[in-house]
């Protein structure tokens, strides 16, 4: 049977909603900000560092080690500078990200013996860059040792022994490239259906409340359940366009994969909605304005976001947060949405993360409806 | 006599343990308008909430219809109509979006919401505002906007609380023409609170609130002939002086000023003997008396009996 209630409840808070064209500004704005603001600025790869070198050597050999450093596109031979004392200054004002100081007699070293020492000198005070740097000095000096030692060998007639003892082949699946956009792509769909849908639907039952139109509502017989729906319908909707939206623009602009069908990623997407929609419900139901209600919204999503592995991977995080981490429904959801969009395993792989969605889902939104009540007391 | 529309029964009210409502009783007949009358905090606005289940019981029973507000709220609800204090309607929806809004949601059809709420606009005189946001209507098309959603699902009660406050007297007039005649044309029961004396003198019956408890309740003209004879009607100057003296005469149980005349309430209908006290009191006194008489009782006299003391609102 058409329920004329609900519909018209719906149809309300569509034009409320259309009404208030600031509010649907940030709705469909707000996400593509995020996504382009997040895709690129919370981007760990490095790149192009600046490099000063202090080259004392000058020869043949201290060449080709700079055009090896020069090679990969981790650094930039920015400075050639004629003392340690120029390098270090370059390094504390933050001109020079990494410095290297080859030392007088390095080619005629590597000619003679076969060993001779280059120092390397990273700014730590960013960590991630610094990390980076030193694996990346390491393996392009390692290289270049390697290369150095075969052709002495090959010289004096050795070939097989050029082979090292052991090699280690790596290969990177679902993000070979290794790029940070593709984790923080799905980790944004999830934080903007949080958000929107959590603070639009505490905002929209809030306002009732503030504005004196429940006054009106709760003496009509409209059913308490009609009431919730209708509220929460279109904050439904409008995320899941938000998740085509961010979906779209991650997969065309930042080269994301889409490994699983859109309708299991909306599927699972709305059985993420429960808890966020129930969380915004609960929060309307202890919040008598829209400040205080975003204010309860925003003190569960702070948290959540930190803790979810949103912005740091969940693995890095301490033996304690982890089992944190275990109440934010936001959790499952990101571990969820990652691996559809990246390694587009089947969903039946994912029942634990999508049974705990499903666990929440329920428990939000019976507590949510039981503290909703269509009275003024 | 008929089946009362609705009756409550020692229906009660606490807010952290002090009783808001205290055991009223009330009933209303169809075609009938109870006034509840009585200062703020007396419990208009609570027994209100409470007659249409805003509010829950914390004793007592209110039956609408038949229809046990405890148990079938919802389906009670379908034959109230109520208009808050405060303007309750959606200010970024325009008229006709309100009222279609809330026709629906009390469930009426599609076909049927349309045609009544032309009928309803035009009746309360808003046919020509329908595109109107309600956020720009002004304080009496914003009460006659209420009482277009309140009625527009017909209702059989309606529930009004101080629904003419802070509205100018042409408008009030105005509203309550409407009430009148929709009482006559539709037959409904009205419950409206008011704190203004000539309002209550236009209901067929009227309750005095006081601390949540109905001190009085009868019709105008009968609380009004409960206090016949009582009250004589002073003039004269200076004001302060002629109520200090009216107040210390035997047999005088209480002096209200009505602007600039006095009213003295007697203990006991004996008219003349009290202004002859009077005169001789202020015989030999700079007090000027320049009318003293008996007078038909006002309501607010009857209401300031009842209330013992204290200011009231000018009528």
């Amino acid at each position: 049977m058409r329920n004329t209630r609900l519909l018209s409840m719906i149809r309300k808070e569509f034009i409320q909603i259309l009404r208030d064209p600031r509010t649907l500004a940030l709705v469909l704005v707000i996400p593509v900000v995020q996504l382009f603001l997040l895709g690129y600025a919370a981007n760990n790869d490095v790149r192009n560092v600046p490099l000063a070198v202090f080259d004392q050597d000058r020869s043949p050999a201290a060449r080709e080690l700079l055009d090896a450093y020069r090679a990969a596109d981790y650094f930039m031979l920015a400075f050639d500078v004629s003392s340690e004392e120029e390098l270090r200054r370059l390094i504390e004002n933050g001109q020079a990200g990494v410095g290297l100081i080859i030392p007088p007699g390095y080619g005629a070293a590597i000619e003679g013996t076969g060993s001779a020492d280059v120092m390397f000198i990273l700014d730590g005070s960013d960590p991630s860059v610094a990390a980076t740097g030193l694996s990346a000095a390491q393996l392009i000096g390692q290289a270049h040792g390697a290369r150095i030692q075969a052709e002495r060998l090959a010289r004096i007639g050795v070939t097989g022994a050029a082979q090292p003892p052991l090699e280690v082949h790596l290969t990177v699946w679902y993000n070979p490239d290794l790029e940070d956009s593709f984790f923080m792509i799905p980790g944004i769909i999830g934080m903007i259906l949080y958000a929107i849908t959590s603070l639009l639907t505490a905002n929209a039952v809030v306002r009732e409340r503030e504005r004196g139109t429940i006054e009106q509502l709760i003496i009509t017989p409209i059913r308490p359940w009609e009431l919730v729906v209708g509220k929460i319908a279109p904050y439904t909707i409008l995320a899941l366009l938000n998740t085509i939206e961010v979906l779209a623009i991650g997969s065309l602009w930042f080269g994301v994969p889409i490994r699983s069908s859109l309708l299991v990623i909306l599927g699972l997407s709305a059985l993420f909605l429960l808890s966020s929609l129930g969380i915004g419900l609960l929060a309307s139901t202890v919040a008598n304005t829209q400040q205080e209600a975003m204010l309860t919204v925003w003190l569960t999503m702070l948290p959540a976001l930190f803790l979810s592995g949103f912005f740091f991977p969940l693995q890095a995080m301490p033996k304690f947060l982890q089992a944190v981490s275990l109440i934010f429904p936001l959790r499952y959801y990101l571990s969820i949405i990652r691996t559809l969009l990246l390694k587009g395993t089947s969903p039946a792989a994912l029942w634990p993360d999508i049974l705990a969605l499903a666990v929440f889902g329920v428990v939000l939104m019976t507590l949510a409806a039981l503290r909703f009540r269509k009275r003024l007391d | 006599m008929a089946e009362p529309l609705l009756q409550a029964r020692g229906i009660t009210k606490r807010f952290g343990g002090k009783a808001a409502v205290d055991g009223l009783d009330l009933a209303l007949f169809p075609g009938e308008i109870l006034g509840l009358v009585g200062p703020d905090g007396a419990g208009k606005t609570t027994a209100i909430r409470l007659l249409c289940g805003a509010l829950r019981l914390d004793e007592g029973e209110v039956t609408l219809m038949g229809l046990d507000l405890r148990r079938q709220v919802d389906r009670a609800r379908e034959h109230i109509g109520y208009l808050s204090q405060r303007f309750s309607f959606y200010e970024d929806l325009s008229v006709m979006e309100n009222l279609r809004f809330f026709a629906e949601i009390r469930g009426l059809s599609g076909v049927e919401w349309g045609p009544r709420a032309n009928e309803i606009l035009a009746f309360v005189g808003l046919a020509e505002f329908t595109e109107r946001r309600a956020g720009k209507l002004s304080g009496g098309m914003r009460q006659k906007l209420g009482l277009a959603s309140a009625l527009v699902h017909r209702p059989k009660l309606l529930l009004l609380d101080e629904p003419t406050g802070g509205v100018d007297p042409v408008t009030r007039q105005d509203f309550w023409q409407l009430i009148i005649r929709m009482v006559r044309q539709e037959g409904v029961g009205v419950i409206i609170s008011t704190p203004y004396m000539d309002e209550a003198t236009r209901c067929s019956r009227v309750a005095l609130l006081q601390n949540g408890r109905a001190v009085a309740e009868d019709t105008p003209e009968n609380l009004r002939r409960r206090l016949a004879g009582r009250i004589v009607e002073v003039r004269g100057a200076p004001l302060a002086a002629l109520r200090a003296a009216a107040a210390g005469l035997p047999g005088v149980a209480d002096v209200q000023a009505f602007g600039d005349r006095l009213h003295v309430r007697l203990a006991a209908a004996e008219p003349e003997t009290a202004i002859a006290a009077l005169r001789a009191v202020l015989a030999g006194t700079d007090i000027r008396l320049d009318d003293a008489r008996a007078i038909a009782p006002q309501l607010e006299d009857v209401f300031m009996a009842y209330a013992g003391r204290g200011e009231i609102q000018d009528a």
